[in-house]
């Protein structure tokens, strides 16, 4: 879209992955767009880019969220999770380790989404059952089709009692 | 997207009063306005950030009801302590809508005002009376398997989309309101309404009004209730019927019942005279099915949506049944035997 004047730029900090970010932005950037754009921290993925595939997702203050729909400017002071920032360094987040060892995924794309939505589902407490996992997990589409192995690699891990 | 001003209301009187400027619209968690400007369907001059207010609380009434804020979050309502024992078709319809993610960023305000998922409103190439009044209808005569069957207009077939709002209409929740005029409560079945010839309204809410809370009365359906949501998959997906029930039972009598159906209007479908059927009989296949005749009257179908006037009726006698017996659809078990 042509545009006739800068758009206004708005003060904000925001937190990802544990680093302090103080910076102006359109009001009409999505948290998608700064972490792949702004920030070239592109674990998160941009799959259908309406809410609808999920493959965005990252933990919004603990909470998960799709970050395609998400503006930057109603988080000011927000802290942000991505793949990238899950894990200790050197070591693989739970969720990583279950998803390798259970062969979760095909073509990878879909991952950093499902596992920073399954992060999010085992810290809210909700899902105990396969069928609870799936249905909680239906946000999160996957192409490939590894939806069994996925829901078995939570379920491990939810039984391990893993949660971060 | 096209840009657009920003600015942080205050408090409740500050949004007001922002608020009622020309192209101004509130923003709380966004999931739908973000995809309708995405689309382009949406075009506000300005949005007006609401979080700031408190109007996030879900609190006891005097009364013995329940006071759900505007910004509390479809996820924090759903999985409250007092709507899941007094109120749990109201958790069970929000869980069988969108996904956990947004869920966790819906408030129950955007949940009111969200807009249709008709086809032709989120295609901007194409007319649409919702979208630009007086351009035409693209969906009479097009692709209409998500459309309405019932109370619709030459001028607009769509459909209200939320699962929350059916399961409100038969909890006779009432929608509080502050304006510039001062504040209203607005009973849910005047909230939103039917689209006869001014279909771009949605809702009964003036320009610049705010809602503040939805408040559910003093009764407890803890039994016999049932949200039960037909689609084209099993999750993740609007309602192509959805059917809400809750019934007061007395020794194997029907007290009283009310039922509402989503996905085939514009507003939750709710006929409260056909309610009076009900009203005094022991349940039995026989008496629902007299009873969903009765509750999808005068439905019309528009082509490749024909289906969901049987389903309908199908779909509301299981409701009924489910819901006299105590067995709530579950929403995570699906699977019919």
């Amino acid at each position: 879209m042509p545009e006739t004047e800068s758009p206004e730029l708005i003060p904000i900090d925001i937190t990802v992955n544990g680093v302090l970010h103080s910076l102006e932005i359109e009001s009409r950037l999505t948290l998608l767009d700064f972490l792949r754009e702004k920030l070239q921290v592109c674990g998160t993925k941009k799959g259908c880019d309406h809410g609808q595939c999920g493959a965005c997702t990252v933990l919004l203050n603990g909470t998960r969220i799709n970050s395609c729909l998400a503006f930057v400017v109603l988080h000011p002071g927000a802290s942000v999770t991505t793949i990238e920032g899950l894990a200790e360094p050197g070591k693989l987040h739970p969720l990583q380790q279950a998803f390798y060892d259970l062969d979760a995924y095909q073509c990878g794309y879909c991952t950093p989404g499902q596992i920073c939505s399954a992060t999010g589902l085992i810290n809210e407490g909700h899902a105990r059952t396969r069928a609870e996992v799936r249905e909680l997990m239906s946000g999160n589409l996957c192409r490939c089709g590894a939806y069994p192995n996925i829901t078995s690699a939570i379920l491990q891990v939810l039984a391990e009692g893993e949660a971060q | 997207m096209r840009p657009f001003a920003f600015s942080r209301a205050t408090d409740v009187a500050d949004a007001v009063q922002q608020g009622s400027l020309a192209g101004c619209s509130f923003v709380a968690g966004a999931t739908n306005l973000a995809d309708l400007m995405k689309y382009d369907v949406t075009r506000p001059a300005r949005l007006i950030d609401i979080n700031p207010l408190t109007l996030r609380g879900i609190e006891e009434l005097q009364s013995g009801g329940l006071r759900l804020g505007a910004l509390a979050t479809n996820a924090q309502t759903a999985y409250h302590a007092r709507v899941q024992k007094q109120y749990p078709i109201l958790a069970s319809a929000i869980l069988s809508g969108a996904s956990a993610q947004l869920r966790n960023v819906a408030t129950n305000g955007g949940n009111l005002n969200q807009r249709t998922r008709c086809y032709y409103f989120y295609n901007s190439a194409l007319p649409c009376n919702k979208r630009e009044p007086a351009s035409g209808c693209s969906a009479v005569g097009g692709v209409t398997r998500v459309h309405g069957i019932l109370g619709t207009s030459s001028a607009c077939i769509a459909t209200h989309p939320s699962d929350m709002c059916v399961a409100l209409a038969v909890l006779n929740a009432s929608v509080r309101v502050t304006g510039n005029f001062g504040d209203r409560v607005i009973p849910i079945a005047e909230y939103h309404r039917l689209p006869g010839d001014t279909p771009w309204l949605d809702n009964t809410l003036q320009h610049g009004e705010l809602v503040t809370a939805i408040d559910l009365p003093n009764e407890s359906f803890a039994t016999n209730y049932t949200y039960l949501k037909l689609r084209d998959r099993q999750s993740y997906a609007f309602a192509l019927v959805s059917i809400a029930v809750v019934m007061h039972m007395e020794d194997g009598v029907i007290r009283e019942a009310r039922v509402a159906l989503g996905g085939v209007a514009h507003k939750p479908w709710r006929r409260t005279e056909a309610e009076q059927t009900l009203k005094g009989q022991q349940p039995s296949t026989q008496l629902f099915e007299t009873f969903a005749e009765e509750l999808v009257a005068g439905a019309v179908g528009y082509g490749d949506n024909d289906f969901k006037i049987e389903l309908a009726r199908r779909g509301i006698v299981r409701a009924c049944h489910q819901a006299a017996e105590g067995t709530p659809q579950s929403q995570s078990d699906k699977d019919i035997a």
